[in-house]
């Protein structure tokens, strides 16, 4: 502070400092206590809330309906799972089906996922390996993948890779297709939707196809598929507004994971026909493309059937913590009673220390 | 013996010194590089030979920095501090592809931010000082240039330069006085600058010099040569030598002006440039002020040690699981994940990890804790300037914090330093009441004959009838003027003492503006006392005192001043008045005049010693006065003997003293006067207020012991009713130690004699718990001791003792201190004790014990501004402190432990998350959150809050901080952040990281949005993570707020609204069309934020991490209540009741003791007087036999002389006969 030092001969008072509420901290103020007639019901009234939304969690939950088949090495899925092992048999298709039962329908939405687990989709070096400038359909980007891609940025003789890096490369190329079995001889293809299946905004901003974008073939021209894909990404699906980078199995699979077990929406359930209320009981089978090696990392590939409540999925988790917070709670508002009106010290007396 | 050698080829006429001869040459040819000046030469009016030695000009620089060396240096400057030297390191950590595990910028924009207020602070701290710089070098002085007066600027005066100096002009340079207006080359200079000393001091200049005069020519063919000192830091020593004329001359201290001085009462003088610039004497005091730290500075550092401790460690956890993934798991994962080569390494891959996630996990101490304690401290001064209570309007002057920051250690003091005299005292002496003839004046009564107290409004004695009195004096009882007017001889009497008994000089610029001229303020008040009851002391000639009594002119014949000296304790007068008669005027201490009095005036010796010891009694100095009518021939007889005695040359001071004790004997007393040595307002009030706040004061004072104690009864820190007050005084080692035993075995013996007597007793039980001895002690001591013993107690195997002893003691008085003994006591304090201690002063004697305390304050509005600028914060009045303690020093220390405390359990919980994430994502050192959000967290989204805490926040309000001083105790023992403290808000930091990781964790393993599609990807969690962490922060601060001003509302909702705003502009289309690689994060927000599970999972992190803290704190403050906590209740139960006044008020001591007598000055300045040296005389060399002027060089020699044997005299002191108090 530099030494303030007035003119001589100034008028009198002229470094009195102001008298305003801010400078003499005289600013008016709430000053809020810990007392004991606001803690304890605050207590009592969030513990009561606590278990109560805890309950609702629970019930919503248990109204949803979801099964899990595992077929990492199911029935004839074991025989592709050990081909699978040795990547020089990638080139050798293997299809297998795996049947389950529902003993009771699946009533509304129904949404079919794929799960996997040790799957690493968040390991740092993973996670940085794409590049969303050129996801999002930059001409630059495209043929200059970030070097956040490497060493799946570019071919040795220096085509470049589109989509770039480790992600999109490692993609899940399984084929899922379900059948219903109304009857022992019969075989019905539950109709399934490919789109919807992502972020709205995902599909719609974060990925976008290079123009010309009504000839991909030629907008891609120039790159080459990643390493592990059989087919360039402009041919990843027949349809003119799934394809490219716009493909939703592309961009589901490209939102990377939290944790190493997780599971990504694949298909939904068209409600047409006889699936119009949702999956009927019955017995079902899956067919599968057995094309992604999980045996490597010890991996479990899995298909889920599920529907949906206001709060998601199927988990308990939730409700089973609210409801725990909520009995904690009330213990503590229970104990902090007790110790109030008990050992409290009576007078609040100034007597100094 | 100096010797050198003229050049004769070169430099022609000079004179050559017999055998004394040396070649300047073998000095000045070294390199300058190493020039090591032993001795200075400087030729007088010779640029050319000073010009060969390296000495400084006259250009001072205090700046550091040049409009292009800024840049570079004050970077090079700032990355000295470790913090920054840090914060760069991570950063090319960064750089390193393998290893960033974050992008650059989340270091880089707080690092520069940083980097640049600091720098802009620097910058318009240098601006400044480039301006009093320039101010100061762009001064004008007259410089003796080829034979003619030239105005120079400062900076161009050289060393060797002749420059004349004008009245009221500051001195340019150390100058060697040549010549001035005066007789016998005398000058007088005001010294306020550089010792804080008011009174004017002489110089004078040698003979042969002063007879130079004003002639300019004979200035400039002046070819003098001084070999002297080098450069030091001494400002009251000079050795020296002039060689002119093939003659030498010694010089010392009394022919130098010093730099910062200021000529005063002298017309003009010539002095010779000795020292310049940065060489003289002032410059060289004005050392770097060192570096002051506060004890929580210290702490933080030692904490930041250690989290980079926990950090090392928890990167080593991670880097080791690493390493184990790579091996177990990762290796498995190559299919995937094709790593470059380098990596192909389990334990290399460990290692980069480590690196990673040190970088990640920085943030346990962001850069940002270091500038929010900045800016928390700065805005902390800003209050203190700001504080309309410690503004004085009587010198309008505000307080100031000069150093900011050191703010929190005011709120830890333990021991308080204080200087007397213009720190406690004003150093005004006001005289207040007065005995004559046995009838005390000064006191007024009211119609029922009640004492009133005096106060602004008590009107006070018209003196309009004397057109000669002073318009400042202050007297209320009016019976005195009317015994004048009625022309009560004794009462006449009793003033014309006054107004000729005493060494002042009268200054009469116009008809009635008489300014005196007063060695002590002491005799400045007696005899200003008496010109406004109209005995006027108008001038004085060294024969002659003219008075203007009762508005005639009077002039008395000044035979004799018997002169005042430690021993004597009085000085007399003999005068002879118009009409003849030869009178003695004497005055001095009671205890010493009363042994002289005439035996017929036992019964009025009686009556004045009642009065005196109820002027005692108030704290006033008291004086004696008395007087003699001597005979003719009597006198004639004994002035005789008295020449010859004074022309004697051994013995002469016995035989002069012996002389004035014969002739003052059996004088008849007239009365007594009483000064008020005024203490500041409030003090006493402040002392009690800051003993109850458990701080110790102790004075340190320069002071004579008398007026020392006597200041101590008035400030209440001495009382009667203290079991024993010791006086430690021995003059040897030995003495001292047994003096010291003793005090401690008497303070032993009585705390065992309660012991012993009430065996069951409390306090004993008390004090076998309590197991600090020393507080155990019931009686109240108070220990005085003196400079000398001072000096064998501060030696190494008594310091102890007198410590402990010193501790034990209530109040400790040290008297005749000198500066340097001050800063040893206060380091003494602070180095045994490891208590905060503070240290007030006003004058530049405090200078070394306000630099060596933790915390230095001065008094300001002085005339001095040594102190001040040298302290770290300054206030016009002692009693400021009191407010600047349990106020401003609780809050600060209140909130900034406040503030620590948050801020480690905030970064705790925002960077631990990282550490459990690592094990769920192969150790790899992913982030949880968005990079924009660790970049943003503790600048933006949770700065703000924590800064309004940390400047806003108030426990208890400032009237119940002062009601209470108990309440400033938690500082003193480090209660409100400590170590333990800091563990337990770790803990909680720990706690809240855990909760706000595994509860998203656990609902994210297994959900799906409420349209099927999935949710439990990378970038929701970190969205929801951020958010429950977020808001979880802004709940906590909002419990850790206990004061919340509208600022405080507006940042805490404001700070979560923009982490909203910010979210969502951040994750919004726009953005990411621009920079799709730096914003990945698109749509998250509002794609999670939109689902109800997210909501519910923030609100359950929410409340798992705030009840257990809500419930700890109720029961703490339900079960163990703190002051604090109480005074609160307090507050809210009765917000409209006003608070119960407590009495601090001053209590009038009642006592017996005998007060200082008021003489304060040293002796010396009746011989100057009656010389006639110091009197103005048109032409001093014709009126005056030149035998006295020959004599007038062994004058001020003489004059040292005796105040050295005056000095060793008072050391040899027989203790002071001192009346018994009944």
């Amino acid at each position: 502070m530099s030494n303030r030092k007035g003119p001589p001969g100034s008028q009198p008072f002229m470094k009195r400092p102001d008298n305003t509420a801010f400078k003499q901290q005289k600013l008016p103020a709430w000053s809020p206590t810990l007392k004991a007639e606001t803690v304890l019901p605050f207590f009592f009234l969030s513990g009561v809330a606590c278990i109560m939304i805890g309950v609702l969690l629970i019930i919503t939950a248990a109204g949803v309906q979801e099964i899990k088949v595992d077929y990492t090495e199911e029935r004839d899925c074991a025989e592709c799972y050990s081909l699978r092992l040795d990547r020089a048999n990638s080139i050798i298709d293997c299809a297998c089906t795996v049947f389950f039962s529902l003993s009771e329908a699946f009533k509304g939405d129904v949404f079919m996922y794929y799960g996997l687990t040790n799957f690493h989709q968040n390991q740092r070096h993973y996670m940085v390996s794409r590049d969303d400038a050129q996801l999002v359909g930059r001409q630059y980007n495209l043929k200059n993948p970030s070097i956040t891609c490497v060493p799946f940025d570019k071919y040795k003789n220096g085509t470049p890779i589109a989509p770039c890096g480790a992600i999109a490369n490692s993609i899940f190329n399984d084929t899922l297709q379900l059948f219903y079995h109304s009857d022992k001889n019969t075989e019905t293809p539950v109709p399934l939707l490919k789109t919807d299946i992502s972020w709205f905004t995902d599909r719609t901003v974060k990925f976008q196809n290079p123009s010309p974008k009504d000839n991909l073939t030629a907008a891609f021209a120039g790159t080459a598929r990643p390493f592990y894909w059989w087919k360039p990404a402009y041919q990843l699906s027949v349809e003119e507004n799934n394809n490219g980078f716009v493909n939703e199995d592309l961009i589901v699979w490209m939102r990377q994971a939290a944790f190493p077990s997780f599971k990504k929406l694949y298909r939904q359930l068209n409600r047409t026909q006889e699936f119009n209320d949702g999956l009927p009981a019955g017995n079902y089978s899956v067919k599968i493309s057995y094309n992604y090696p999980v045996g490597k990392f010890k991996g479990r590939k899995s298909v889920i059937l599920s529907t949906v409540s206001w709060l998601g999925g199927h988990s308990n988790f939730l409700g089973v913590a609210y409801c725990a917070s909520g009995a904690i709670i009330l213990i503590v508002a229970i104990i902090l009673t007790v110790v109030h009106l008990k050992f409290r010290e009576k007078p609040l007396g100034l007597e100094e220390e | 013996m100096p010797s050198f050698q003229r050049d004769i080829n070169r430099l022609g006429k000079r004179p050559t010194f017999g055998s004394n001869q040396r070649k300047p040459d073998a000095m000045t040819l070294c390199d300058k590089n190493t020039f090591i000046e032993e001795e200075r030469h400087v030729k007088a009016n010779d640029r050319d030979y000073n010009g060969k030695f390296p000495y400084a000009d006259n250009r001072i620089k205090t700046s550091k920095y040049h409009i292009v060396t800024f840049l570079p240096i004050n970077l090079f400057e700032q990355f000295q501090r470790v913090a920054n030297a840090y914060f760069l390191f991570l950063l090319i950590l960064q750089l390193i592809p393998q290893i960033s595990s974050l992008s650059w910028f989340t270091t880089i924009v707080p690092l520069v931010l940083v980097l640049t207020i600091t720098a802009v602070k620097d910058a318009m701290d240098d601006f400044f000082r480039h301006k009093s710089d320039n101010h100061v070098n762009n001064r004008q002085s007259q410089v003796l240039i080829d034979g003619k007066l030239h105005n120079e600027k400062w900076m161009n005066v050289r060393v060797g330069d002749i420059i004349k100096l004008e009245n009221n002009q500051f001195v340019a340079a150390d100058l060697l006085l040549l010549s001035s207006s005066e007789p016998y080359g005398l000058c007088y200079i005001e010294t306020a600058e550089l010792d804080g000393e008011t009174n004017l001091k002489v110089r004078q200049a040698l003979t042969v010099t002063s007879e130079l005069g004003e002639d300019i020519s004979k200035m400039a063919a002046f070819d003098g040569e001084v070999v002297c000192e080098p450069p030091n830091n001494r400002l009251d020593r000079f050795t020296g030598t002039l060689f002119w004329k093939d003659e030498k001359h010694s010089l010392a201290n009394d022919k130098m002006l010093l730099r910062g001085c200021v000529l005063r009462n002298t017309e003009w003088c010539f002095g010779m440039v000795i020292f310049a610039g940065p060489q003289t004497k002032l410059m060289q005091n004005s050392g770097k002020t060192t570096f002051k730290r506060t004890s929580i500075d210290r702490l933080m550092n030692t904490l930041v040690l250690w989290i980079f401790g926990f950090l090392t460690c928890m990167g080593i956890i991670l880097a080791i699981g690493n390493s184990i993934w790579e091996y177990r798991v990762g290796d498995d994962f190559r299919v995937y994940l094709a790593w470059s080569e380098v990596l192909d390494h389990a334990v290399f891959s460990g290692f980069l990890t480590f690196w990673s996630y040190v970088i990640i996990l920085n943030t346990v101490v962001p850069i940002s804790l270091y500038v929010s304690v900045e800016v928390i401290r700065l805005g902390h001064s800003y209050f203190i300037n700001w504080d309309r209570r410690m503004y004085c309007s009587k010198r309008d002057t505000p307080a100031e914090a000069r150093t900011t920051t050191l703010n929190e250690e005011l709120g830890q003091i333990e021991y308080i330093f204080s200087d007397k005299t213009g720190t406690l005292t004003q150093n005004i002496m006001a005289f207040n009441k007065c005995s004559i003839n046995g009838k005390t004046y000064g006191d007024i009564y009211d119609e029922l004959g009640r004492k009133i107290e005096v106060t602004e409004r008590t009107p006070s004695v018209d003196f309009s009838f004397n057109h000669l009195s002073d318009k400042k004096f202050k007297f209320y009882d009016h019976s005195l003027v009317e015994a004048i007017k009625l022309g009560d001889s004794s009462v006449h009497e009793f003033f014309r003492l006054l107004s000729l008994c005493h060494t002042i000089m009268a200054e009469e610029k116009n008809e009635g503006e008489l300014v005196y001229q007063a060695q002590s303020p002491d005799e400045g008040a007696l005899v200003t006392a008496a010109r406004n009851f109209g005995f006027v002391f108008r001038s004085r000639t060294p024969e002659t005192i003219t008075l203007c009594e009762m508005g005639k002119p009077v002039t008395y014949q000044l035979l004799a001043i018997l002169d005042f000296n430690n021993y004597r304790k009085r000085m007399s007068v003999i005068v002879r008045n118009p009409k003849g008669q030869i009178k003695l005027y004497s005055k001095g201490a009671d205890t010493i005049l009363f042994d002289m009095l005439h035996p017929s005036d036992e019964d009025l010796m009686y009556t004045t010693s009642d009065h005196l010891s109820e002027f005692a009694g108030e704290g006033l100095r008291t004086l004696a006065l008395a007087y003699k009518d001597l005979e003719e021939e009597y006198f004639e007889e004994w002035f005789k003997r008295h020449h010859f005695a004074s022309t004697t040359l051994d013995n002469r001071e016995d035989c002069l003293a012996a002389l004035y004790e014969e002739i003052e004997q059996d004088m008849k007393l007239l009365g007594a006067t009483a000064i008020e040595d005024k203490l500041q307002e409030g003090v006493a009030e402040t002392i009690a207020c800051l003993t109850l706040a458990n701080i110790k004061v102790w004075v340190l004072t320069g002071d004579k012991q008398e007026t020392a104690m006597n200041i101590g009864y008035s400030c209440n820190m001495l009382r009667d009713d203290m079991n024993e007050v010791f006086i430690i005084s021995g003059h040897t080692v030995l003495e001292v130690q047994q003096e010291l035993r003793k005090a401690k075995e008497r303070m032993l013996g009585s705390y065992r004699d309660v012991g012993n007597g009430h065996t069951n007793s409390e306090k004993l039980e008390m004090s076998k718990n309590d197991s600090v001895v020393e507080e155990t002690f019931t009686g109240e001591y108070a220990l005085m001791i003196n400079g000398h013993s001072l000096a064998h107690a501060l030696e190494a195997d008594l310091e102890r003792v007198f410590l402990d002893i010193a501790c034990m003691c209530k109040t400790v008085i040290c008297c005749r201190v000198t500066p340097l003994q001050k800063a040893q006591v206060v380091e003494l304090v602070k180095k045994n004790k490891n208590a905060v201690t503070l240290a007030i002063g006003d004058g530049a004697n405090d200078v070394s014990m306000i630099k060596t305390a933790h915390i230095g304050v001065g008094i300001s509005g002085q005339e001095g501004m040594q102190a001040v600028l040298a302290s770290d914060f300054s206030f016009a009045q002692f009693r400021f402190l009191q407010r600047l303690l349990l106020v401003h020093g609780r809050w600060s220390y209140f909130r900034m432990c406040n503030f620590l405390c948050y801020f480690f359990y905030k970064n705790f919980a925002f960077t631990l998350v990282h550490f459990w994430f690592g094990f769920f994502c192969g150790f790899s050192a992913q982030t949880v959150y968005d990079q924009w959000f660790i970049t943003l967290f503790n600048i933006v989204y949770t700065s703000l809050p924590v800064l309004a805490m940390g400047l806003f926040d108030q426990d208890v309000t400032e009237q119940s901080s002062l009601e209470h001083p108990k309440l400033y105790e938690p500082g003193q023992f480090n209660v409100l952040f400590n170590k333990h403290k800091f563990f337990i808000c770790t803990a909680q930091g720990v706690y809240t990281s855990i909760v706000l990781f595994f509860i998203p964790y656990g609902v994210f393993l297994d959900t799906v949005r409420d349209d099927g599609s999935h949710i439990s990807d990378h970038q929701s969690f970190a969205v929801t993570i951020a958010t429950s962490l977020v808001i979880v922060v802004s709940v906590q601060i909002g419990l850790d707020t206990s004061y919340w001003t509208a600022v405080n509302h507006f940042y805490i909702w404001g700070s979560v609204a923009i982490y909203f705003s910010i979210l969502f502009a951040m994750y919004s289309d726009g953005i990411f069309d621009l920079f799709p690689n730096q914003f990945p994060f698109i749509g998250t927000a509002r794609n999670a934020l939109s689902q109800k599970s997210v909501w519910l999972v923030i609100l359950l992190t929410t409340v798992v991490c705030v009840m257990p803290v809500v419930a700890l704190r109720f029961l703490r403050v339900d079960l163990y209540p703190r002051l604090t906590d109480k005074v609160r209740f307090m507050q809210q139960a009765s917000k409209k009741q006003r608070p119960l006044e407590h009495n601090l008020k001053r209590v009038r001591r009642t006592s017996s003791r005998r007060s200082a007598y008021a003489f304060a000055h040293q002796e010396g300045y009746g011989e100057l007087i009656t010389s006639g040296k110091n009197m103005k005389v048109t032409n001093p060399f014709s009126s005056l036999p030149a035998g006295k002027v020959q004599g007038s060089t062994s004058w001020i020699e003489n004059l040292l002389k005796k105040r050295t044997d005056a000095s060793n005299s008072a050391s040899t002191e027989r203790t002071p006969k001192q009346q018994p108090p009944q």
